[in-house]
């Protein structure tokens, strides 16, 4: 019977099934942070559970964290950042705690950490966990209750979900990037396009990707609704987990590279559902609405309602443009934004502040901007000024800051203020997601750093100079 | 958890497609380290418009929300199905949900009832008009104020676990046997404690 790389992995992780049931699926890591554990943690305590693997445990801080160099001057963030460490402290789990060094988005720091690793199965209480799939393991955002599930068990119980591969077929055009690939791919199947399925990426284009890469289009798969996505393991992986310090060593390194060869998918596999995109008609994207999926390339306009037959699509447009301020029949280049923010577990890793860097070195931010990089974690960071990427934006007029969620969701100090649009590199533009009355437009790094230059969303294959 | 049979109440309409949990509950109430109380917060932003549905007469005392498609969408955050319940409602029935959401949801005992469209319109319509449903976890149907019965599919095993208030970790703390000897055979090869 062919399989899928999503059935090898769910497989070997089956603990017990019976019929009828969901299985007993075992959690290889599970990665914590400040928001979504207290009332856990608390649970634990309340039932007198023990955490049955904290060495299969990390925490770190990042959703609440500021950004700049001050203290946490917010007592309820102060009190939940308090609250990890207190049960971190407790149960025994590693914490990499603001000022370690190791700190960052936790979605960035496991990769970087070389924890995240092909065939493992992972869970966060935080929707993007679907990032780590980019690594050929199966990783998905659990809630609560299931995080203090997998606290006290190293388990969950689970419904076998649906498989769709995305084939993504064509060249990839000049100018056209992971984060366009991904927009454009929700764009198509809109946000609850996925809802039940594990999605496995395919394709040369996808290949061709570096992991920076590939874990932003797994990032973004729970925004089309899937429940993960997931990228089969190659030599780019390996090469990028090679020496990392969670990385297998020595002999068992090799052994891990013949396990880790056969996580794919067979040529005669099956899927629930197949879907190709041709990702040689894609060009860079920008989000018009309060989600993901109204999204179109640079070159077009804001959608006008009115050429909408079905109801409730129309009304939810209405809604959507009401809420972002904008006039149907708008170009997207005409959309003048207020601020710029570089950041988040989509985007914030040294590739992508590469990508924005290169768009900006030797170029100023318009008077009218504030722009903001925030990088990933503080690795990325210390590897960002190590390359001088650090001066390029300062002297261009961005602020440097720490590592944190930041923008992303303002949880923190960084927030939009009403009525302010920014152009962000994240991954929701949901109503008041970056600060009440806040209007996001999310766009790859290259095309943030050419409108905070702009003052407005240009296409940026014409502002660096397109060569084919 | 709380366990569920049936429900004759008064239904909410939130007609909109898409419904994402940064809405239900904004993340500037996520810094509560608690895990009552949300209910205040519940479409925080929204409740500001006195037009907002769930600010409509009728609305007061509901326990049942009739909602649009790919409801609680994004983010993993329970705070939303704790908001729902705290403020009042048992029930949440859509014609689909967002999967971490519908997952959190029965965690806690709030009811997610999947229901197509062009049936659940109709009880939209029903409910506006102020009239009280009665959703049936045991028969699968939800009975309208006309006595119109619609029948509804949920998996088996979602099913048993609302109507018993059963709680899944304690059932999965009862497998320690089998995960012991999973752990001997297929050992995870992280190890957090060592970087």
């Amino acid at each position: 019977m062919p399989k899928t790389l999503f059935d090898r992995i769910w497989e070997s992780h089956v603990v017990r099934e019976d019929p009828g049931e969901p299985a007993l699926l075992y959690i290889d890591l599970h990665l914590i942070h400040e928001v979504t554990s207290p009332q856990a943690f608390d649970g634990l305590r309340l039932a007198g559970r023990r955490v049955r693997r904290p060495d299969l445990s990390v925490a770190t801080m990042d959703h609440n964290v500021p950004t700049d160099d001050g203290p946490v001057s917010d007592p309820l963030a102060r009190a939940q950042l308090d609250a990890l460490r207190a049960n971190c402290a407790e149960f025994g789990i590693p914490l990499y705690e603001t000022g370690s060094g190791r700190e960052g988005i936790v979605h960035v720091i496991g990769p970087e950490l070389g924890l995240t690793q092909p065939g493992l199965t992972i869970v966060c209480g935080d929707s993007h966990t679907s990032t780590h799939g980019a690594f050929g393991a199966l990783a998905f955002g659990i809630g609560t209750t299931e995080v203090e599930h997998v606290l006290a068990t190293q388990c969950l119980p689970r419904p076998r979900p649906k498989t769709m591969r995305i084939l993504f077929s064509g060249e990839l055009p000049f100018g056209v990037t992971p984060k366009d690939v991904i927009l454009g791919t929700i764009g198509r199947i809109g946000v609850g396009g996925a809802v039940g399925h594990v999605l496995e990426y395919a394709g040369d284009a996808i290949r061709g990707f570096s992991m920076e890469g590939r874990m932003t289009v797994c990032n973004m798969s729970i925004e089309g609704g899937a429940r993960a996505g997931m990228v089969a393991p190659d030599d780019t992986t390996f090469a990028y987990l090679e020496s990392r310090p969670g990385s297998p060593k020595g002999l068992a390194w090799e052994h891990a590279l013949d396990r880790w060869r056969t996580l794919r998918s067979d040529d005669d596999a099956v899927f629930d559902r197949e879907l190709e995109i041709d990702v040689g008609e894609l060009e860079p994207q920008v989000t018009w609405g309060t989600n993901p999926g109204m999204v179109a390339p640079i070159g077009g306009t804001v959608p006008d309602p009115s050429d909408y037959d079905d109801p409730d699509e129309r009304a939810a447009i209405e809604r959507a443009l009401d809420y972002m301020g904008l006039e149907p029949g708008t170009p997207l280049r005409d959309v003048r934004i207020d601020r710029v923010f570089i950041g988040s577990c989509t985007n914030a890793r040294v590739e992508d502040l590469r990508e924005a860097a290169a768009v900006v070195a030797g170029r100023r931010v318009s008077p009218n901007v504030r722009a903001m990089v925030v990088p990933g974690s503080a690795t990325v960071k210390r590897q960002a000024e190590e390359e001088g990427l650090d001066r390029v934006f300062e002297q261009a007029g961005f602020e440097w800051r720490r590592a944190g969620c930041s923008m992303c969701l303002g949880m923190n100090p960084d927030i939009l203020a009403p009525g302010e649009r920014c152009a962000s590199t994240s991954n929701r533009n949901f109503e008041g997601r970056q600060g009440r009355g806040g209007r996001t437009h999310l766009v790859g790094p290259a095309m943030a750093a050419a409108a905070a230059v702009a003052g407005h969303f240009v296409d940026v294959r014409e502002s660096v100079g397109a060569h084919p | 958890m709380k366990a569920f049979r049936s429900l004759t109440a008064r239904a909410a309409v939130l007609d909109r497609p898409n419904v994402d949990t940064d809405q239900i509950v904004p993340k500037q109430f996520l810094k509560r380290i608690e895990r009552t109380g949300y209910g205040q917060f519940l479409f925080y932003d929204w409740r500001q418009d006195p037009d907002f549905e769930l600010n409509r007469q009728g609305c007061d005392g509901a326990r049942i929300l009739l909602a649009g498609p790919n409801f609680g969408c994004g983010s993993s955050r329970e705070h939303a199905a704790w908001a729902l319940q705290d403020y009042g409602f048992d029930v949440v029935v859509a014609p689909s949900f967002g999967d971490i959401f519908f997952t959190n949801a029965v965690q806690i005992g709030l009811v997610p009832v999947t229901l197509p469209a062009r049936e659940l319109k109709p009880l939209m319509d029903s409910a506006l008009e102020g009239g009280e449903l009665t959703v049936d976890l045991e028969a699968q149907t939800i009975t309208d104020p006309a006595s119109r019965v619609v029948p509804f599919e949920i998996d088996a095993f979602v099913r048993h676990s609302l109507l018993n208030g059963l709680d899944p970790i304690a059932r999965t703390l009862r497998c320690e046997a089998e995960i012991a000897a999973f752990e001997a055979r297929s050992p995870s090869p992280v190890n957090t404690t060592s970087l």
